[in-house]
């Protein structure tokens, strides 16, 4: 928690200081008013001194006046303070996720790194502002109200030894019953959300088999057990309220039978039972405010802990401190093995291999096998657990990491566009890109055709994920914007699947003739996409079980003959 | 709440719904939209139409909220008599009866209070229950085309943020006007009975407690809208890059996105610090202008006690500021309150704009398609998703039963498009498509589903047992014949090496299987619906080795004597299809075996050599 504190800096931090400061100010002008209220009845009124009434009057309203500017004042302050402390600490959560490298993404999910920076951040701006004016304003006006209330009869405030701890009992105790109810809740929100999220995303589904009943009575299920649930939890919350009105109420008997005893007898005026009820009323109102005070600092501790969490985790990659920049684009794996988490099983084992400037490089395998984990570890995107990759001869370790990454380029399986223009996507890796290049790239990727389709041609828009675009327009726009950096290595990672066959012929036949020749590997699910490249390498089981031409692997790999039978025809293995 | 009406467009008063109206605002999924209302009554009456199926709760809750107002009025008076009565008088016996009544008084005034909260907890959890179901069978009757065009976020936030605002509004924020309008009338009356004079000059006085909170209302709305916007901003990039992160990795873009971000940080920023400051003023404002309208009672108050010609008791003016409180509150809490419920409206709205959309719906007379041959004919087929745009044109073909069918060509083609017609996910636009010489469009569309097997290729699994999720083919289907269809499709192997077995629970759309076994799962599904018609669409990635020799076996198990429709990447599969049609830019450009498609030296003829025979060669 209190490493949220250090986000107050500047402007913030004088911000902080000063709102208490001010809602101290606002609470003491209230703790002021019963009294002089009390003052104007006792003495204006019952004297029919019209003169007092309008000296306190005015005194009544400076010191609510003096209250206003407290109160605006500490609202604008603890706005400001709370405000900046959130940018502080979204901007540094946001700085820390750009230095994660893939193993921390995956570690926290994408959707959950969302979270943490948007509603989590949300949370704890709603608490530093609420800390700035509850934790001021609870215990002074509880603490100004006993003092109040004691100067105006000590006999009296004995009501409130007894009050107060008969409240704190009670808020205790469905407090603590509520809690865990909610969280119940919450779970069930989760599970019937799950329903309604599946069966938008399943809908294909559900109405291809006639499922609808069947997902209704899901849905039915879920529905009903969240309207019980939660039912009961309110059930339990709504008796605070009741109970907090009898003890304020009694409070105010006890005070009129007490009191009024007192008045009888002259040990008190009667305009000061009114102030002593006010404050009773203002000391338990504290105390209502503290426990909901209570209840929300809960929440908001666990979006504390899951931000703490991010800004804790350090980022396993980073450039050494003499790191070399990048001189030779051989690459070379030194018995790599690599897992994704100690303690579970090697991705990838003992993987020796050499591949040289210029060569072309396909690799097959089943899904699982570890061929994105392979070609992932060549831009150092994760760093092997065991062995050593060598780029030009350099430990990858050795190297500038943007060095590294200026030299390859890589296509992910899953396309993902920003939104912009398209040609924002093409200056993405390289900002000062002439038209020419951007074209070429577009042309050599198959992009150009459907580019130039749009109204605006590369202008045009992209709208968030790219919605704007079919499945493999994605792919060759992703394709396009590598190409666009003139990496000196293409690693493309199953980057075609969306795209139909001829075109990928025709997208793999312009990488290959683009001048300068870079070294490429493809990942592919067909064989025939890579079927003429200098090596392919097959994959089994994080091990390379063989590596060669597709003539050499046909005549002798047993598994690669075995894929190219099902995807091409028997008769393949006939034509060797 | 089970015999609660399914359809509230038929049941729901004053439904605007009707065919190709707009949808409502698209894809923003953060909150706050701009709230203003289409149909204020309109939205109103129908909300109204919710509760009232619970009138007796509401009226209860209505008339204790009537009680308690009037109660609470009858105490604060109480206190002045007790001042004046009895404190004054010195009369010990008389204050204590009093007290005791004033003390049975807060009891029933507290045992009222939560005897409503109780039961408004009732009506209002009941309420959104029945609000989200109705939503979620409307949502199930929509066209796909409704769920390709809307974003499933946007949906989701339907379902419930703006259900939970209807429903927190109901149970808080709605007692509380009544009982808001409740108090200030009677404390209005009360007033008057103690002195019209001082009641006169109450009433003078709020306008300044409203004109006040207008102008601090005027101000920050405004500016709230620009917070809500650029919060909107904010969160949006935020998602995006999270989502791309890997990509700002890939290629080291991490300090520009950085700067872009601090930009809209900023601008948050500063909207937020503005409309959270002005926001801020309006409670200590209050509190300032309540002081002043105390003060002023107080003034007029003591005038008339000291002048002979008004008969007011002290006590009068004691129970006097008590009202002035208790009327100057709920003035101020309505006038938040209007706020709060004028969002849960224009939630409530969204909620509405769902439900009103077309359902699709069976054309009148259709007839139940059953135990069909399998014949499927299709007629100058034409259909467009945006109008204007037709991506599909003219085509026709005729499968006899048992046929099987490829159609090959380029991504974005419409390959797809002809099976989703042939489904009805689509209504063509012209021509006809039949089945067994029945027009599709005259058959109900569960029977034509019923007829029709499909095994797409994201094969989507839902979040129960494995054993659940293929009885989905055929829901009367018993286990055993549930673990028949498993083997046939050669996935009883691997099911059983769950952990569980046929009872392992999935998760996240079958996030803990490996892809190939999640098509033999779709694969089981559909052999246990033992449809006539077959739809596959062959998977062209992503399948390993092992897995897809076992997905292609029970592939062809399951497509031995159906009429069968194969989105086909596979040469194996192409070459065994009776026919292959070719389809190009929408059109059906070719069909033909494989030999006499080579034969012919077309566009086929150019797909297979530049693809499988020649590979990629230079």
């Amino acid at each position: 928690m209190t490493k949220m504190l250090r986000y107050l800096k500047g402007i913030a931090l004088l911000c902080a200081i000063g709102a208490p400061l001010l809602m101290f100010m606002e609470v003491m002008m209230d703790l002021q008013q019963p009294a002089l209220m009390s003052d104007i009845v006792d003495i204006g009124i019952q004297n029919g001194d019209l003169h007092y009434i309008l000296t306190t009057g005015l005194k009544m309203l400076g010191c609510a006046l003096v209250g206003l500017i407290g109160g605006a004042g500490c609202t604008v302050l603890s706005s400001i303070a709370s405000i900046r402390l959130a940018k502080e600490l979204r901007a540094d959560l946001f700085a820390k996720v750009e230095t994660f490298s893939f193993k921390e993404v995956d570690k926290f999910k994408t959707a959950s790194l969302i979270t943490r920076l948007t509603n989590d951040v949300e949370q704890v701006q709603n608490m530093a502002m609420m800390a700035m004016r509850m934790l001021v304003r609870a215990p002074v006006t509880c603490i100004g109200g006993i003092v109040m209330a004691i100067s105006i009869n000590r006999r009296l405030s004995l009501i409130l030894a007894v009050a107060m701890p008969i409240m704190l009992i009670a808020m205790y105790f469905i407090v603590t019953r509520a809690f865990p109810l909610f969280r119940v809740v919450q779970g069930k929100i989760d599970n019937m959300n799950n329903v309604m999220r599946e069966n938008l995303l399943g809908i294909r589904v559900t109405k291809a088999f006639v499922s609808e009943k069947r997902q209704l009575e899901r849905f039915d299920i879920s529905n009903e057990d969240l309207l019980r649930t939660s039912v009961r939890a309110s059930r339990i919350t709504v008796i605070l309220w009741p109970v907090i009105n009898i003890v304020v109420n009694a409070c105010i008997i006890a005070v009129f039978w007490f009191g009024g005893k007192m008045v009888m007898v002259g040990d008190l005026e009667i305009g000061k039972i009114m102030a002593f009820i006010s404050y009773i009323t203002q000391i338990l109102a504290s105390l209502t405010m503290s426990v909901m005070f209570i209840m929300f600092f809960t929440r908001a501790k666990v979006s504390v802990d899951r931000i703490n969490e991010v800004l804790g985790t350090n980022t396993s990659i980073f450039d050494a401190a003499d790191a070399q920049p990048v001189t030779g684009t051989d690459i070379e794996f030194r018995h790599v093995s690599f897992r994704y988490n100690e303690g579970s099983e090697d991705v990838l084992h003992d993987l020796s291999f050499h591949i040289h400037e210029g060569e072309s490089i396909g690799i097959i395998g089943a899904t699982g096998c570890g061929k994105s984990s392979l070609v992932n570890l060549i831009p150092r995107l994760y760093d092997p657990t065991e062995g050593e990759i060598l780029l030009g001869g350099t430990n990858l370790k050795k190297l500038r990491l943007h060095d590294i990454r200026a030299h390859i380029g890589m296509v992910l399986q899953e396309s993902i566009l920003f939104s912009g223009k398209i040609s924002d996507i093409f200056r993405f890796g390289k900002e000062d890109l002439t038209q020419e290049e951007m074209e070429k790239a577009a042309s050599d990727a198959q992009a150009l055709d459907f580019i130039r389709e749009k109204e605006d041609g590369f202008e045009g828009v992209v709208e968030q994920r790219g919605k704007n675009f079919s499945g493999g327009q994605k792919q060759r726009l992703s394709i396009a914007r590598t190409l666009a950096r003139r990496p000196d290595i293409l690693i493309l990672d199953d980057a075609t699947s969306a795209v139909d066959l001829a075109t990928e012929a025709k997208l793999q036949r312009a990488i290959r003739s683009r001048e300068g020749s870079c070294t490429l590997i493809v990942i592919a699910q067909r064989i025939s996409a890579v079927m003429n490249f200098d090596r392919i390498f097959v994959l089994d089981n994080g091990t390379i079980v063989d590596s060669g031409s597709h003539k050499e692997l046909i005549s002798r790999c047993e598994i690669y003959r075995s894929i190219a039978a099902s995807q091409l025809g028997e008769e393949v293995l006939a034509n060797v | 709440m089970s015999e609660q009406k399914n359809n509230v467009r038929s049941g729901g008063p004053g439904g605007p719904g009707g065919p190709g109206r707009p949808g409502g605002p698209h894809g923003g999924m953060m909150m706050g939209k701009p709230e203003k209302l289409k149909d204020f009554k309109g939205t109103v009456r129908r909300m109204l139409g919710y509760v009232v199926s619970q009138k007796g709760l509401i009226i209860a809750v209505f008339l204790i909220s009537i009680l308690s107002a009037v109660v609470s009025i009858v105490s604060t008076k109480l206190n002045g008599t007790i001042v004046d009565d009895f404190i004054a008088t010195g009369d010990i016996p008389g204050l204590a009866r009093i007290l005791i009544i004033l003390g049975v008084v807060y009891l029933v005034t507290a045992g009222a209070s939560y005897l409503q909260n109780y039961l408004m907890i009732n009506v209002s959890q009941t309420t959104s229950a029945t609000l989200r179901r109705d939503l979620f069978t409307a949502v199930q009757k929509l066209p796909l085309k409704f769920f390709d065009t809307r974003s499933s976020g946007d949906i989701m936030s339907r379902l419930t943020n703006d259900i939970d605002s209807i429903s927190n509004t109901i149970s808080q924020s709605l007692p509380q006007f009544f009982s808001g309008i409740i108090t200030v009338l009677g404390t209005l009356i009360a007033m008057f009975f103690i002195s019209p004079i001082l009641a006169v000059v109450a009433i003078l006085l709020t306008p300044l407690t409203i004109f006040t909170a207008k102008i601090i209302v005027g101000k920050t709305q405004p500016q709230f809208k620009r917070q809500t916007k650029e919060l909107g901003a904010l969160n949006g990039y935020i998602e995006e890059h999270m989502s791309g992160q890997k990509i700002i990795t890939l290629f080291g873009r991490e300090e520009q996105v950085e700067s872009e971000f601090s930009e809209i940080n900023e601008r948050l920023a500063k909207a937020a610090t503005i409309a959270q400051s002005l926001s801020g003023v309006m409670g200590p404002l209050n509190n300032m202008i309540n002081h002043f309208n105390y003060l002023v009672i107080c003034v007029v108050g003591a005038l008339l006690f000291i002048s002979p010609h008004f008969a007011i008791s002290f006590g009068d003016i004691f129970a006097f500021t008590l009202y002035m409180k208790n009327f100057g509150r709920p003035i101020n809490e309505m006038l938040n309150l209007f706020n709060t419920i004028q969002h849960a409206l224009a939630g409530a709205e969204r909620v509405f704009d769902i439900m009103d959309e077309e359902p699709e719906t069976d054309a009148p007379g259709s007839i139940e398609l059953s135990d069909i041959r399998g014949d499927v004919e299709a007629r100058d087929v034409c259909f467009s998703y945006v109008p204007g745009k037709p991506v599909l044109k003219h085509a026709s073909f005729h499968v006899l039963p048992g046929q099987t069918y490829a159609i090959v060509g380029p991504t974005g083609a419409g390959k797809t498009t002809i099976i989703s017609l042939l489904t009805r996910f689509y209504d063509l636009e012209s021509g006809s498509l039949t089945i067994d010489g029945n027009d599709i469009l005259h058959v109900t569309r569960d029977s034509l589903r019923r007829s029709i097997g499909m095994v797409l290729q994201d094969t989507f699994l839902f979040s129960e047992s494995v054993m659940e999720n293929i009885r989905y083919g055929r829901p009367s289907a018993t286990d055993d014949e549930v673990r028949h269809a498993a083997e046939l499709a050669n996935a009883d192997h691997f099911i059983r090496q769950l952990e569980n077995g046929y009872d392992t629970q999935l998760t996240d759309n079958g996030g803990n299987l490996s892809q190939g076994q999640r098509q033999l799962l779709a694969i089981a599904r559909a052999l246990l619906a033992e449809p006539r018609v077959l739809i596959l669409d062959e998977a062209t990635s992503s399948i390993d080795t092992r897995t897809e020799l076992a997905a292609q076996k029970a592939m062809l198990t399951l497509m031995k004597g159906r009429t069968s429709f194969i989105i086909a990447h596979r040469l194996s599969t192409i070459r065994s299809a009776d026919c292959i049609l070719v389809v190009r830019d929408g059109e059906i450009v070719e069909r033909g075996t494989h030999e006499e498609l080579i034969e012919k030296k077309g566009f086929y003829a150019d797909l297979y050599e530049s693809q499988f025979k020649t590979g990629m060669a230079i």
